[in-house]
């Protein structure tokens, strides 16, 4: 897909990768994140726990949401804060984080596009992880949930969290730039 | 462990939920063993002889098209590729899956098992026995079913390719099963050996299906 | 009272709820008298007392096709007169029809294991029973395939109609099926000329069970208007914002 690729980024910091479509933002992402398996080269993180991989520190918000319809918007959210080991807790101070406090115990079924992307937006949030990987993360929101989400992603920041960022649009956030496609 | 839990837990919640399929595994198990006597005719007697072999082959395929959506739903809604990254070793999340799967809708097929030997004219022991030995085999099936499950999802197909694939690593299964049903009904074989032997597959399944399972996610995703 | 005002399902609940109570009473009080009547009944010459399964066995086996007819008339009201009622009285009649279809199944067996020497015979009633059983549950389990009703309606009221069709052909290939492999060996009970000590006791045990369904319809019936507007409200409340 590509080759010759280089880039680091460090705590605290926003890479934005940007490029046209087809520029390989996705399977960049999706190769940091361990779902693909790079020919060549190599990913790592530095300093973090030592014992777990770059994947098992990461948080993934790909393009589908990976919401269940049938359950409820708790039972989502608070599945995936037991299965990727978040401290056991109320789901509920999250969810109104997002903006769905109102609809804690509503099917995910009966949720608009916007307020999916915002549930699984609560998935960054109940378990703590220092690398985001986020594809795209304001498709789909309206201008209150953009500005939410880069409120959410400075707070990570500043909690020296690392994100990476695919994106067409700005961002909304100061971030270093890199830029996809083209060249190679 | 609370991961592992979680994932069964929601497995078997959706399973029963509205939109869920368990129930209709069973529903599949009913209508298959009905069907049968239309074909063979209702002579008591032949189907009293037949009748383990009907209700396990009817529950092989009720277990086997259930399995058909274990891992692409998952897959469909971005749910696998958390899964994959998640701290739990992919086999154990794989086997965690299978498990619900088996107590969702492979536990309903043996509940069923008394009212269709009813209807094939098994007594009470004969009845036991198939029950038995499906409680035993089940697993086996779908356990080995599960590879075929994660296969689709590498293949982007479904339905009847997993049946090709699968079926014919069942056929161990399905033999010992019958042949140890067929021991506790008839003789002249001791129940006992078909029986250990069935035990053995269900144990190798358990091992072997994860491993395989997580072992083509891997290298399945894109 | 007119079935148009009956469209409106509030009209629906408030009459319902009036009329509920003493539907449930007469069930209860016909149903009592037909036991009563059925107890006393004499045993017959050779069936001894086994003969009174007939009071429970028959006025199920009659609801059974009963019900479906219903839900075809249902069906139809989905699919031509567009009955806002209609699919909320087809889904609501699924459930009890399979329970009707069951108890004249299991009723059947037991009335057959004297008269047989087993539970089950693949007699030629008995075995359309058990077919039109699985319709009822296949229609269930399409009404639960899917979340919303409104869509659900028309596939299951077309799956009614041609189930209404085929219903008089499966039963007529059964028979065809059954006698092809045996003649009839197995002893009938029945017949136009049943006793009057019979008759009567069935008649009020029909009637009452009839009752039964048209109380446990009516009350589904709310229940499901019940759930759909919760569903409604639910996704009134899922599209609000946080104040």
């Amino acid at each position: 897909m590509f080759s010759g690729l280089d880039f680091e980024t460090a705590s605290g910091e926003v890479l934005a990768v940007v490029g046209p479509n087809g520029s390989g933002k996705t399977s960049l992402l999706r190769l940091v994140a361990g779902l693909l398996v790079p020919a060549g080269g190599s990913i790592g993180l530095e300093g973090g726990e030592t014992e777990l991989t770059l994947p098992e520190q990461s948080h993934y918000l790909g393009h589908r949401d990976a919401l269940k319809p049938a359950l409820s918007v708790a039972e989502n959210l608070s599945f995936w804060r037991d299965f990727l080991g978040g401290e056991t807790g109320d789901v509920g101070p999250c969810l109104t984080a997002v903006g769905l406090g109102h609809a804690t115990y509503l099917p995910a079924a009966y949720l608009s596009a916007g307020q999916r992307r915002r549930l699984s937006i609560a998935r960054l949030l109940v378990v703590r992880r220092p690398v985001w990987l986020l594809d795209e993360p304001t498709s789909a929101l309206d201008a209150a949930g953009q500005e939410l989400c880069v409120g959410v992603m400075r707070d990570h920041l500043a909690s020296g969290g690392i994100i990476v960022a695919a994106t067409h649009a700005p961002l909304g956030i100061e971030a270093r730039e890199l830029r996809m496609g083209g060249g190679k | 462990m609370t991961a592992i839990t979680a994932l069964i837990r929601r497995d078997i919640k959706i399973a029963l939920r509205v939109g869920g399929g368990a129930l209709i595994g069973v529903l599949f198990f009913l209508t298959v063993t009905v069907l049968m006597p239309f074909a063979i005719g209702p002579d008591l007697a032949l189907l009293t002889r037949l009748g383990p072999a009907i209700l396990w082959l009817g529950a092989l395929l009720a277990s086997l098209l259930t399995l058909d959506r274990l891992f692409t739903a998952d897959h469909e809604d971005g749910s696998l590729d958390l899964i994959v990254m998640g701290q739990t070793p992919l086999e154990l999340a794989c086997a965690a899956k299978a498990l619900a799967h088996w107590l969702a809708a492979g536990v309903p097929l043996i509940v069923a098992t008394p009212m269709l030997g009813l209807l094939l004219n098994l007594d009470g022991e004969a009845t036991s026995a198939v029950a038995l030995t499906l409680l035993v085999g089940t697993p086996a099936l779908t356990f080995t079913g599960m590879i075929g499950a994660a296969l689709a999802v590498t293949l982007h197909r479904g339905g009847l390719l997993l049946a090709v694939l699968v079926l014919p690593l069942s056929i161990p299964v399905l033999i010992f099963g019958v042949s140890a049903s067929q021991a506790a009904i008839t003789g002249p074989l001791a129940f006992g050996t078909p029986f250990s032997i069935l035990c053995a597959l269900s144990l190798v399944s358990l091992v072997v299906g994860p491993f395989a399972a997580a072992a083509s996610l891997r290298h399945g995703l894109d | 009272m007119t079935l148009i005002d009956l469209a409106n399902p509030t009209k629906f609940l408030s009459l319902t709820g009036r009329v509920l109570p003493w539907l449930a009473g007469a069930t209860a009080i016909l149903l009592l008298v037909g036991l009563y009547q059925a107890a006393i009944a004499p045993d017959d010459y050779q069936q001894g007392a086994t003969v009174k399964i007939m009071f429970i066995h028959v006025p199920n086996a009659w609801l059974s096709m009963f019900v479906w007819g219903v839900m075809s008339i249902a069906a139809l009201g989905t699919l031509v007169w567009r009955h806002p009622l209609a699919d909320v009285a087809a889904k609501a009649a699924a459930p009890i029809g399979a329970a009707f279809t069951f108890l004249a199944l299991v009723t059947g067996s037991l009335w057959g294991r004297p008269m047989w020497g087993t539970y089950w015979e693949w007699d030629a009633r008995l075995t359309s029973v058990l077919v039109l059983f699985l319709m009822y549950l296949g229609l269930m389990a399409l009404w639960r395939a899917v979340d919303d009703p409104s869509r659900a309606a028309r596939a299951a009221a077309v799956l009614t109609l041609v189930g209404a069709i085929n219903l008089p052909i499966i039963k007529f290939s059964v028979d065809w099926w059954n006698t092809l492999h045996q003649p009839a060996s197995v002893m009938r009970m029945g017949g136009p000329s049943l006793d009057k000590a019979f008759l009567i006791p069935l008649l009020v045990m029909a009637i009452g069970f009839s009752l039964l369904f048209v109380t446990l319809h009516l009350a589904a019936m709310r229940n499901e208007i019940l759930r759909r507007r919760v569903r409604s409200l639910q996704m009134m409340q899922a599209s609000q914002q946080a104040a």
